[in-house]
């Protein structure tokens, strides 16, 4: 394409079948505490 | 749904849905504006009869059909699939807790949630056998999860450094028969610290945040002890020990507080990275407005001009190969959270708790204190379920203005807390912080485009 240029995979569907773990951090018991912030947080799902 | 911006000479499109981010031409970014919800196959003819006059024929078919491609690959206008999984969310294992192991500070940071380290309650620090039993809780409450996280916290938790150390050792002895793995942080004003507590927190911390708020008359302006001196001078040279000993493979966080006294916090920023910090938190305050250094909302558009600041500091930086985390502007476009994590976000009441010395606990450590949210007692293995359910049900569908916000997926939903204590309702987002939280979103999303070019 020569107008419009995709920064990412695109791959937040393909997230939700293996998504739920569980297994990562709890989204404001990092360097905040007073705001939530969720897109920062990293992913542990080995099986992704 | 979609979300078109332009900052810093680029036009920015992101797909609600799939999560898509997209860098627009002029042609088709000026398109989006008569297209709703959905691409036709052929383009609109007044949007090309008001379009032919700043744009060529060809210019403007290339453009839509490329608008056409990425909506038909499912990454513009794509649908929302989410509020099935939304609808199942239920009850979550317990994998977080945060310890008040003091409450009781050292210092009277005049914006304190916390009421100056008490909480509104009495000064007390926790006992080691409380400390004890909140892990046993953690663990058996915990399910299948393998990562724990445990948080010290208060007031300063370093007042009560003995029962951390007590409560670390503890948990690292029980982790393995149990299958787990514990993560532990802290939070710490720096008053204390001292090579002892330096060396432990390197070894032992996977995370810590060290509070201080930028230059010496913004810190010791708010940043007070009890005879009201200022903490500045105190802190800085043991803070900038503790970084320069702190193995690489772990982090930390110095993390200031802004408020109506500085608005212009980059320079608090920039004096950070001028000291050699380069891991930097730097949130509002937030305070009710009828105090007099509370942000307000008429103080957003100076905030979001201080936040626009900050991106070309640190794209420039960026740039540059130095390196310079914010943690409001991390954010990662491909490998970041599940969809599953971001229906939820805030985990409070549900996954994450917070323990006072007295072995209550509470929903979060910004609950605390509140005696309608006191959610059971470690030492009495109590929980109330109905309350934790009651958490588990929050979502970004079930808060009616999330639902239809473009930014649902990155902050999901905000900070629970805030919301009950500013807007009066678990459900109901707090404006303001939605509002930073926008600009915030903007400006990381924007520089991760200067940094792609």
């Amino acid at each position: 394409m020569k107008q419009i240029k995709t920064l990412n995979q695109a791959n937040l569907k393909k997230s939700a079948a293996k998504g739920g773990c569980g297994e990562c951090q709890a989204s404001c018991q990092s360097a905040c505490k007073t705001s939530c912030t969720v897109s920062n947080q990293k992913c542990e799902n080995p099986n992704r | 749904m979609i979300h078109k911006y332009s900052l810093n000479g680029y036009n920015i499109v992101m797909d609600t849905n799939s999560g898509a981010v997209h860098l627009f031409g002029g042609a088709p970014f000026a398109m989006l504006d008569y297209l709703d919800d959905g691409v036709p196959d052929e383009p609109p003819k007044a949007m090309m009869a008001e379009l032919k006059n700043q744009y060529d024929e060809k210019t403007l078919r290339e453009g839509y059909s490329e608008i056409l491609e990425l909506y038909r690959k499912g990454q513009l206008y794509s649908r929302d699939e989410y509020e099935k999984f939304a609808s199942m969310l239920k009850d979550a294992p317990i994998k977080s807790m945060c310890l008040n192991v003091a409450h009781d500070c050292n210092l009277r940071c005049r914006y304190c949630f916390a009421a100056q380290g008490d909480f509104g309650g009495r000064r007390m620090l926790m006992p080691f056998q409380v400390a004890k039993s909140a892990v046993d809780f953690l663990v058996k409450h915990s399910g299948n999860r393998h990562n724990l996280e445990l948080d010290f916290f208060g007031g300063e938790p370093l007042m009560n450094f003995g029962v951390v150390r007590q409560t670390v050792a503890y948990a690292h002895s029980i982790e393995k028969q149990h299958h787990k793995n514990f993560r532990f942080t802290i939070t710490t004003n720096g008053l204390l610290l001292n090579d002892e507590a330096i060396d432990f927190i390197n070894r032992e911390m996977s995370n810590c945040i060290l509070s201080l708020d930028g230059r010496k008359e913004v810190n010791d302006r708010l940043r007070v002890r009890v005879d009201g001196s200022g903490s500045y001078d105190t802190v800085l040279p043991k803070f900038k020990k503790l970084v320069a000993r702190r193995p690489q493979d772990k982090d930390y966080y110095v993390r200031g507080t802004f408020s109506k006294y500085n608005l212009d916090f980059v320079k608090d920023i920039q004096h950070f990275l001028d000291e050699g910090f380069d891991e930097i938190s730097v949130e509002p305050v937030v305070s009710d407005t009828k105090l007099d250094y509370s942000i307000r909302e008429d103080d957003l558009p100076r905030v979001f001009e201080e936040y626009d600041r900050l991106s070309k500091l640190m794209i420039e930086r960026t740039k540059t190969g130095k390196k310079f985390d914010f943690f409001h502007f991390m954010i990662d476009l491909n490998q970041g959270p599940c969809a599953i994590k971001r229906l939820r976000g805030c985990s409070c009441g549900n996954e994450y708790v917070a323990v006072t010395p007295t072995g209550d606990l509470y929903p979060c450590h910004q609950f605390v204190g509140d005696k309608k949210w006191e959610m059971g007692n470690v030492l009495t293995d109590t929980l109330d379920q109905a309350m934790k359910h009651r958490f588990a049900l929050t979502n970004v569908y079930t808060k009616s203005e999330c639902k239809n916000c473009w930014a649902k997926f990155y902050c999901s939903g905000g900070c629970n807390a805030n919301n009950l204590k500013y807007e009066g309702n678990i459900r109901k987002p707090h404006t303001i912080s939605c509002e930073l939280e926008k600009k915030r979103l903007e400006c990381a999303v924007m520089i991760q485009a200067a940094l792609a070019e």
